[in-house]
């Protein structure tokens, strides 16, 4: 058997759990490591310009592929850097692996020259964390590392690695383990049979059912299982933000996104509804609004989720399911299919019909400006769809842009729709286009931004001209941190307390071309499609579609706080 | 409503700091928190006590059980147990005091585990009802010191938390 060093240990290991990508930065602390890196060729590692797009790019590959992320970042400020990133993943729950680099044992807890507590810093905000104590506990922690990171309800684990345990002349035999059991963690498997069957019940004899699908069934991989359910049972659905492209949008059962910025047809079925199926979704504050007690007051509510504690967290489950979602919903589709006869189609129907009313609201209908030269952020993102055929990966970053490429993009497919929803994290859209675009080079790769989240993580202009990464940025420039300034104006008589800078923005073509990147800048409507189509067109290069938009545009419909799912704004003059 | 909750976990470097960090990070209480290793070496029990209705108690133990360090938990107060706490405790008494003090340990069945001229010191074992009870009924002033371990506890009768 060879007698590898440990940092070989790590680059092997890392093959060995089926990675070929890793983002990184290097720096004191992992100089083993990177020795390591560059003398194999099986694992390609991605230089960004600061850790926390290394972060979000693994985030982003993660999220396009269902695998883990790998980060590879030094001690110290690289480790805090890399902060944020974590704790993104871990609000949306995202697979991935960071592996830290630290002092070397001997100065652990001297305030050594880049020592930071990793393990305590980053506590909260991981799955599980490990530190390594020898060099063959290496292959042994990526081995655990990735089976906790991928299994159950997904999220990040750190590693992290002390100088020494990677020494290029301390040598150990490598023994990659074929068996991660712990006593300690069991991953749960089907749902009980029991609460399935229960469940069923309630669905087939459901007056006006609605089901509520998230982010856990794209994690799940159980988008084809959830679209065969709601097509058995013929019921409406709705998505949240991240479960977007979990059913397709463009099928007639989906009512669009609800919660906060979600359609009026969404909201009111929610609210009106009498059983409530929800199906990997944790009942957030931006879905239930701020008081749960007004929330689906008429519902028998049914849950499913693989993870326990989000049963019953915020609103309590009739019925609730622990289990995998995909295991869950297939047992259903066999009991429905057995019970469907009990459905009462007239019931069905008249609710229908209902909803069909709230449907005429045309809640997401965009009113072009009044000069039809000033251009609608809405428009941006319908002309995006078309040029895209609807079939790209949407990356953004937080804000406004976030919810209208939400509300008006509709995604068909799982995975294709990348964003920051837990965390809320400005600066994610740009790198985790980037690590999509990785993860599939000819896939069109898009980041929808605004002028404010792009300036957080504007470096990796650098990282995509090094690697030739494609990506389309399309900016759309309110020249204000718009959500910011749309809740100034509706609740701070538009004090627009430190939510303006027009007057210090980059010229942001210039500012493209100075990375050799291409830069193109739309200011009137009529020449949106035409500029659009000409960025995709450039299918090897990154563009920067910097689009000029109405900078007094704000997204609604909007949830009036305190209030229940019915109550929403839906236009600057309008309330239901 | 006080519940007393007994967590198996593996006797790992961070395991502690895990739990007593998901208690601050999701706004619970810890009331007392003991652990030591069990017979078992590789598995260290951890006892603690914590205030809370059924869904806050619900939700404590779920995310628990989600710590990949955590093993096994059992929620004592759900079913008939015992529960102990050991305290040490100083008095200070002179003259026709001392008999006060003596007496009272007597009472309470603690010992006298070392003494001066002018100082007890005494240990003592009980809930923590009874330990405060002790405590209370010394002349005022006269207690100088108290070092209490925790509550830690055990269910009655056949059933164990274990491996």
């Amino acid at each position: 058997m060879d007698q590898i060093s440990g940092g070989e240990m790590l680059v092997r290991a890392l093959h060995d759990a089926e990675v070929d990508l890793i983002f990184g930065y290097p720096g004191g602390a992992v100089l083993h490591i990177y020795d390591a890196i560059f003398q194999q060729d099986k694992i390609e590692h991605i230089l960004v310009r600061h850790e926390q797009a290394a972060t979000h790019a693994a985030d982003g590959y993660a999220r396009a592929t269902g695998k883990p992320g790998v980060v590879l970042v030094t001690s110290g400020p690289g480790a805090t850097n890399a902060i944020t990133g974590i704790a993104t993943a871990y609000m949306d729950s995202i697979p991935m692996i960071v592996l830290s680099g630290q002092v070397e044992s001997r100065l652990i807890g001297t305030d050594g020259f880049q020592e930071t507590d990793m393990i305590g810093i980053s506590r909260p905000i991981v799955k599980h964390s490990f530190i390594v104590r020898t060099p063959t506990d290496i292959p042994v922690m990526i081995a655990k590392a990735f089976h906790i990171a991928t299994t159950g309800r997904p999220g990040p684990v750190v590693i992290d690695i002390p100088k020494d345990t990677t020494d290029p002349k301390v040598t150990f035999p490598y023994i990659y383990p074929t068996d991660t059991v712990m006593r300690s963690y069991a991953v749960p498997g089907k749902g009980h049979t029991g609460q399935i069957k229960k469940a069923v019940d309630a669905l087939v004899g459901a007056a006006r059912p609605m089901i509520y699908a998230g982010g856990g069934v794209i994690q799940g991989e159980a988008s084809d299982a959830l679209t065969e359910l709601t097509k058995l049972l013929g019921f409406p659905i709705t998505n949240t933000l991240m479960g977007l492209g979990a059913y397709p949008a463009s099928d007639e059962q989906f009512l669009g996104m609800l919660g906060m910025h979600g359609t009026y047809e969404a909201n009111m079925s929610m609210h009106h509804c009498d059983v409530l199926l929800g199906i990997g979704v944790r009942f957030d504050d931006r879905v239930t609004n701020s008081d749960t007690s007004k929330f689906c007051p008429d519902a028998t509510i049914l849950h499913i989720d693989i993870d326990p504690a989000s049963i019953s967290k915020t609103v309590v489950a009739d019925v609730p399911i622990v289990g995998s979602v995909r295991l869950v919903l297939e047992e259903m589709i066999g009991l429905v299919e057995e019970s469907k006869s009990k459905i009462n189609s007239e019931l069905l129907n008249d609710w229908w019909a209902q909803i069909e009313s709230w449907r005429l609201k045309d809640s997401l209908g965009v009113k072009p400006s009044e000069d039809g030269k000033v251009i609608k952020p809405q428009q941006v993102i319908q002309s995006l769809h078309r040029v895209t055929a609807g079939d790209a990966f949407i990356a953004t970053d937080v804000g406004q842009h976030q919810m209208f490429a939400a509300q008006y993009y509709g995604f068909d497919k799982p995975r294709r729709w990348i964003n920051s929803g837990g965390l809320g994290t400005m600066g994610f859209g740009f790198p985790a286009a980037m690590g999509v675009q990785l993860a599939y080079p000819d896939a069109v790769s898009v980041c929808v931004t605004g002028e404010g989240s792009f300036q957080m993580n504007l470096q990796e202009f650098a990282t995509c001209m090094q690697y030739d990464l494609p990506v389309k940025i399309i900016c759309l420039n309110n020249q204000a941190l718009g959500m910011v300034k749309q809740w100034q104006d509706m609740q701070y008589s538009g004090r627009h307390s430190h939510s303006t800078y027009a007057e210090s923005l980059p010229d942001f073509v210039r500012l493209a071309e100075s990375y050799g990147h291409v830069g193109i800048r739309i200011e009137k409507l009529d020449e949106l499609d035409e500029k659009l189509s000409a960025a995709f067109a450039l299918k090897d290069r990154l563009v920067f579609v910097d689009v000029m938009v109405d900078p007094d545009e704000h997204v609604y419909p909007m949830a009036i706080k305190g209030g229940a799912m019915k109550d929403m704004l839906l236009s600057k003059s309008e309330r239901t | 409503m006080r519940h007393i909750i007994s967590v198996l976990m593996e006797n790992e470097p961070g395991a502690l700091s895990r739990v007593v960090g998901l208690f601050s990070q999701r706004n619970y209480n810890i009331d007392s928190l003991t652990v030591a290793p069990t017979d078992e070496s590789s598995l260290s029990r951890l006892t603690l006590t914590t205030e809370g209705d059924d869904a806050k108690i619900e939700q404590i133990t779920k995310h628990l059980n989600k710590l990949v360090d955590v093993v096994k938990l059992v929620d004592l107060t759900d079913g008939a147990h015992i529960e102990r706490e050991l305290m040490l405790v100083k008095v200070k008494a002179s003259g026709s005091q001392r008999e006060e003090v003596q007496r009272l340990v007597e009472i309470f069945r603690g010992q006298i585990v070392d003494l001066t001229a002018n100082v007890f010191s005494i240990q003592l074992v009980g809930t923590g009802d009874k330990l405060d009870a002790f405590v209370s009924a010394q002349a005022e002033g006269s207690v100088i010191e108290v070092a209490r371990t925790g509550v830690t506890g055990v269910s009655r009768g056949e059933k164990v938390l274990s491996l």
